[in-house]
C-alpha cells in the first residue's frame, strides 16, 4: 500500500523530508503526477505529493515576473498569464499526447524541464526560471536566484533544479520569467520540399525571427488536424513566425521567397498555426501506438539521422530534434544512430523502461561528477531515487 | 576585505613546484620574475593587488589537465586568469597560488553556419567571435563593454551580460557547451551543438561559477543572424521618475527592445568634453532604446516606443534615420566609465540589480546617501533588465576615502537587496561582494550552494577565497544533522 503525504505548507514539507532523511524512507516527489510515464520508473511506498501547496504568490506583469508555490496548477498560471497578454515563452508541453494525462503543476513543469518548438528561438524552462526556494534530502530550507532576470550572485542553482526530476530537493516555490504573448503568428508551408534539411535551416538562419522550424514527413503530415497540411499528401517543412501584425505579414512574405526553390508555398493563419504548433508540441501525432524517443541531436544532421533509421519521425527545431516511433528496446539502434546528442526513452511501459537507460548514458567521469553533484543535495537519495 | 592567509609552506616550497610546472609547459609558459609577475597582479578590480606566487600559460587542455593535476598532488591553489578585466576580483592572484591564464588559447576551432555556432577556445575575445563572423551576417550576442579585451571563457565563468541581452539573453542563455578541467585533471565535455546537454544541468551550474568549479577550456556559443534593421531611439527627460516610467511602458506594453539604455545628468556631463555624443545637456536623464529587426516592425516599433516616450513627458526625442546616427547615438553610452573616469581620480563600479519599477526610489535613495558619504555617483543602466551601474567617484590618494567608497557601494547593494534585487547583476562577486552575501542567502544557502563545488572540486584549491564569505571543508559540509521528523504528522492531510 502507497502512502501520499499531501503537505500543505513548506514547514509540513519540510516536516516530511526530515522524517524521510531520519529514517531513511525513500519519497517519491509528485505534482499532479501527470508525467508518471517520463523517466525510470519509481518505486516507493511514500508519495510526497506537492499539489496542495497551491497558490500564485507574486504576479508583477510589468515586471515579467512571476512567483507561485510548486504545486499550483498550470491552468491557473496559464489562466493568469491570458489575462495580461504574457505567456511561458519557452512553450512547456502538455502531457495529452503522450501520456494521455491532462494538468500537471508549475513545479513539475519545471523539474522536468519542459521546452518546445519555440526552444532555439526562446530557450528552455531553464532560461526562464529565476528562483526557487526548496527543501533539499538533507533536510535543509534553502534557496537559489532572485525575482530579477540579471543575477550572478552566487552559483546558479535554478538551471540544475530545472529537469531534475524530482531528484536532488523538494522546489516548494518557482520564479519565472514571463514574456508578452505576440501579437500574431503565422505558420509558412513548404510542401513536398526538395531538400527537407536545407529548408529548414534556410528558413532557421534567416533574419526574419522565426519561432519554429518543423517537418512532418506525408505519414505524419496525414494525422494533422490542419486541413491544409492532412490533405496535401506530401511531407510538409512548417515555420513559425509571430510578432505584431505588419511585421508578420512582411516576414512570412520574405520567408515564402525564400523557401519557394524547395516547393509549393503555402501560408496558415493564426487558428490553424495554434493548432499545428500544438500537435508538434504535444506530440499529438503519436498519441496512439508505441514507444517514443526524443532525439536531441546537431541541427544538420536531424533528417540523415532521422532517415538512416528508418522510424517514423517527424523533425522539430530545424532538424535539432527528433520525435521518433520506435521500441523502448531499441535503446542501443538508436544511440548507435548519432555520434553527439542524446536520445530519452518518452514513453514505453514500465517493464521496458525498468530495463533500458531511458535517458542517455553519461561518459564515466560525467556520470560519477552528477552523482556527487547529486549527493551534494540528497546524501541518502531519498527523493524520488533512480528516477533520473 | 581578508584574503585566506597564504600558506607559507607552500609558498617555501615554491621552486620545486615552479620545476614540476616546467616539466609540463616548456619555455616562456611559466613565469617567476617579479616584474613579469606584475602584469597579473590584479584585475578589473585595481583596488586589490597581489604577485601571484607563479603564473603558468599553458597552451593546450593536455597541459591544463597536467598542471591541474601536479597541482592537486602538490596541495597548491590555482586561479584561473582570462583577459584581466573582471571587475569583482575573481582572477586577484593569492601569494601562495599558481595564476593560470588562457591568453594562449587564441584559436577558433570551428565555425559552423548551418548549426548557428562557432566553437572557441577560451582565450578568444568576445569581439573576435563577432569578428569571425560579420562577414557572413551573424554575430555574437552578448556583448559586454569589455568586448576588445575580454575572453569568451572569462564571459562563461562570470555569465557576462551587455546590452543586447534584453531581448538575445545573456551568456548562459547563448552558450551550447563547454569543455574543461576539474581540479583533479580530468577532462569533462558538457553539451556540444545540440540543444540541452542532457542529464543533470552542470553546463548550466557552471557559467557564472566565476572560476570556483573548473577550467573552461573550449566553448561552443550560438551566433545569430543580424536583424535587417536597427534603429536608435534617444529620449530625455526632465526627472529620473520619469525615464524609470517610459521604461516600464515600454515593456509593459510587451514591447522587448534589442537594447534599452538609461544615463543620468552625472554622466552625460562627464562626456560632454570627451565624446562628441550628441545627447541634450538639460535632461535629468537620458533613454537610448535600440529596436531590431525586419523594417517595418523597427518602422512601427519606433512609432510606438516614441508615442510612450511622449506620453510619460519626454523633453527630448530623435530617432536614427541612419545606421551611422543610431551608432552615434551609442558612442556615448560606449564612452560611459571611461568619460566618468575623467572626470575622478578614481571610481567603482557597481553592479546591482533591481526590479524595475523601484528605480526612482533606488535613485533618490542613492542620492541621499551620495551626501552622507560626501561622494559623487554616476549612474548607468541596463535599464530594460533593471541592473544597475552606479559608478562612485572617488581618490584613491586621499586617506580613508577607498572605504568610505566600498562602505558607499555596500550601502547601494543592501538597498538594492532591501528592494527585492540582487548584489550582482553580471560582474559577479569575487572578492568584492563575497562579505555582503550574507545580505542575500543564509548559512544555508550557501552551504548548499558549496556542496555543489564541493561536488566538482572536493580539494578546495580552485580560487578559494572567492565568491563565499566562510570556507568550509567539504566533508563538514557533507556531515548530516540530523533532526528527528516528527512522525505521524498529525497536521498533514495523507492518503
Ligand atoms: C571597462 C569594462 C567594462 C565592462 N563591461 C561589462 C559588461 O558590460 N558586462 C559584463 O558582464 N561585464 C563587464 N565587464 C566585466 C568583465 O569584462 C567580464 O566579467 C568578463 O566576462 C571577464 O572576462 P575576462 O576574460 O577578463 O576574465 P577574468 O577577469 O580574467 O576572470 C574573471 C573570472 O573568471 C574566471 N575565469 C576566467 N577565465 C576562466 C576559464 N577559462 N575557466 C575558468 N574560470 C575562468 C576567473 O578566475 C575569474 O573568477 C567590464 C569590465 C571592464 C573593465
Amino acid at each position: 500500500m502507497r502512502e501520499v503525504l499531501k503537505p500543505e505548507t513548506e514547514d509540513q514539507v519540510l516536516e516530511v523530508v526530515r522524517w524521510a532523511v531520519s529514517s531513511k524512507t525513500p519519497l517519491e516527489v509528485r505534482g499532479q503526477g501527470t508525467k508518471q510515464g517520463l523517466g525510470n520508473p519509481v518505486v516507493c511506498d511514500h508519495i510526497l505529493d506537492l499539489s496542495g501547496l497551491s497558490g500564485i504568490e507574486l504576479y508583477e506583469p510589468q515586471e515579467l515576473v512571476m512567483t507561485a508555490r510548486a504545486g499550483t496548477p498550470i491552468a491557473d498560471i496559464q489562466a493568469a498569464l491570458d489575462e495580461a497578454g504574457q505567456m511561458m515563452a519557452f512553450e512547456p508541453w502538455q502531457p495529452k499526447g503522450l501520456y494521455r494525462t491532462e494538468g500537471g503543476t508549475i513545479g513539475g513543469m519545471f523539474a522536468s524541464g519542459a521546452s518546445g518548438p519555440r526552444r532555439p528561438l526562446a530557450g528552455a524552462a531553464r532560461d526562464h526560471m529565476l528562483g526557487f526556494h526548496a527543501i533539499s534530502g538533507r533536510g535543509e530550507q534553502f534557496k537559489s536566484g532572485g525575482r530579477v532576470v540579471k543575477n550572478v550572485t552566487g552559483f546558479d542553482l535554478s538551471k540544475l533544479m530545472s529537469g531534475s526530476m524530482g531528484t536532488l530537493s523538494v522546489m516548494t516555490d518557482v520564479t519565472l520569467k514571463v514574456l508578452p504573448k505576440p501579437e500574431k503568428s503565422r505558420t509558412v508551408l513548404v510542401f513536398a520540399p526538395t531538400d527537407v534539411g536545407r529548408a529548414m535551416l534556410d528558413a532557421q538562419n534567416s533574419p526574419y525571427e522565426v519561432s519554429g522550424v518543423a517537418y512532418l514527413p506525408v505519414e505524419v503530415a496525414a494525422k494533422s488536424q490542419v486541413s491544409y497540411i492532412n490533405h496535401a499528401s506530401v511531407g510538409v517543412v512548417a515555420v513559425r513566425v509571430e510578432g505584431p501584425a505588419p511585421s508578420v505579414a512582411v516576414r512570412c512574405q520574405l520567408l515564402r521567397e525564400l523557401l519557394c526553390k524547395y516547393g509549393e508555398v503555402e501560408e496558415l493563419h493564426t487558428s490553424n498555426t495554434v493548432t499545428l504548433w500544438r500537435e508538434i508540441r504535444d506530440v499529438e501525432y503519436f498519441s496512439e501506438g508505441g514507444d517514443i524517443w526524443r532525439l536531441s541531436v546537431t541541427p544538420s544532421e536531424g533528417p540523415t539521422i532521422a532517415d538512416a533509421l528508418g522510424d517514423v519521425h517527424y523533425l522539430d527545431w530545424a532538424g535539432g530534434l527528433i520525435w521518433l516511433q520506435a521500441s523502448g528496446q531499441d535503446a542501443e539502434r538508436i544511440r548507435a544512430a548519432f555520434p553527439n546528442g542524446h536520445a530519452t526513452l518518452m514513453r514505453a511501459p514500465n517493464n521496458v523502461r525498468a530495463s533500458v537507460d531511458v535517458f542517455q548514458p553519461h561518459p564515466d567521469g560525467l556520470q560519477a561528477l552528477m552523482d556527487r553533484v547529486r549527493a551534494g543535495f540528497d546524501p541518502h537519495a531519498i527523493l524520488t531515487p533512480g528516477r533520473m | 576585505m581578508k584574503m585566506p592567509k597564504p600558506d607559507q609552506a607552500t609558498i617555501a616550497r615554491r621552486s620545486e613546484i615552479i620545476k614540476r610546472l616546467r616539466a609540463i609547459v616548456p619555455g616562456e609558459g611559466v613565469i617567476v620574475d617579479e616584474n613579469e609577475l606584475t602584469a597579473y597582479e590584479c584585475d578589473g578590480l585595481m583596488a586589490y593587488r597581489q604577485l601571484p606566487m607563479v603564473v603558468v600559460l599553458p597552451q593546450t587542455t593536455k597541459q591544463v589537465s597536467d598542471v591541474l593535476k601536479a597541482c592537486h598532488e602538490m596541495d597548491v591553489k590555482i586561479v584561473p586568469r582570462g583577459a584581466g578585466t573582471g571587475l569583482s576580483g575573481g582572477a586577484l592572484p593569492l601569494a601562495d597560488a599558481v595564476t593560470l591564464g588562457l591568453g594562449k588559447f587564441k584559436a577558433i576551432l570551428d565555425i559552423d553556419y548551418d548549426n548557428r555556432c562557432v566553437v572557441a577556445q577560451p582565450g578568444v575575445t568576445n569581439r573576435a567571435i563577432t569578428e569571425a563572423v560579420e562577414d557572413e551576417g551573424y554575430y555574437y550576442a552578448p556583448d559586454p563593454s569589455s568586448k576588445i579585451a575580454c575572453t569568451i571563457g572569462g564571459n562563461v565563468a562570470e555569465n557576462a551580460g551587455g546590452m543586447h541581452c534584453l531581448k538575445y539573453g545573456l551568456t548562459t542563455n547563448n552558450v551550447l557547451g563547454v569543455e574543461m578541467v576539474l581540479m583533479d585533471g580530468e577532462i569533462i565535455r558538457l553539451g556540444g551543438k545540440h540543444m540541452d546537454a542532457g542529464g543533470l544541468d552542470l553546463l548550466g551550474a557552471v557559467t557564472g561559477s566565476e572560476g570556483l568549479l573548473g577550467v573552461i577550456t573550449g566553448v561552443t556559443v550560438r551566433i545569430l543572424k543580424q536583424p535587417d534593421v536597427a534603429k536608435g531611439v534617444l529620449v530625455g527627460f526632465p526627472n529620473v521618475e520619469a525615464g524609470g516610467e517610459c521604461v516600464a511602458k515600454i515593456i509593459g506594453s510587451g514591447i522587448i527592445p534589442g537594447a534599452m539604455e538609461m544615463m543620468d545628468k552625472m554622466v552625460i556631463g562627464a562626456m560632454q568634453d570627451f565624446v562628441d555624443s550628441g545627447y541634450p545637456l538639460d535632461v535629468e536623464s537620458l533613454l537610448v532604446v535600440e529596436l531590431d529587426g525586419q523594417e517595418i516592425e523597427v518602422q512601427y516599433l519606433t512609432e510606438r516606443v516614441s508615442e510612450i516616450a511622449k506620453s510619460v513627458g519626454s523633453t527630448f526625442l530623435r530617432v536614427s534615420d541612419t545606421d551611422e546616427e543610431r551608432q552615434q547615438m551609442w558612442k556615448g553610452r560606449m564612452s560611459a566609465f571611461p568619460s566618468v573616469g575623467r572626470i575622478s581620480p578614481d571610481y567603482l563600479t557597481m553592479d546591482g540589480t533591481i526590479p524595475r519599477h523601484r528605480l526612482a526610489d533606488v535613485l533618490t535613495r542613492m542620492t541621499e546617501l551620495s551626501k552622507d558619504y560626501g561622494l559623487r555617483v554616476a549612474n548607468v543602466f541596463h535599464a530594460g533588465d533593471g541592473n544597475l551601474h552606479p559608478l562612485i567617484l572617488f581618490d584613491a590618494n586621499k586617506p580613508g576615502e577607498l572605504d568610505r567608497a566600498e562602505e558607499f557601494g555596500h550601502d547601494i547593494l543592501r538597498l538594492c537587496v532591501e528592494v527585492g534585487g540582487v548584489l550582482t547583476g553580471e560582474h559577479g562577486v569575487g572578492v568584492e561582494k563575497r562579505d555582503l552575501m550574507g545580505e542575500v542567502f543564509s548559512e544555508d544557502d550557501l552551504k548548499q550552494q558549496q556542496r555543489l563545488k564541493c561536488a566538482f572540486d572536493g580539494s578546495g584549491l580552485l580560487n578559494p577565497g572567492k565568491v563565499y564569505p566562510t570556507l568550509h571543508r567539504c566533508v563538514e559540509l557533507g556531515r548530516m544533522k540530523i533532526t528527528e521528523g516528527n512522525i505521524p504528522f498529525p497536521d498533514i492531510p495523507r492518503f
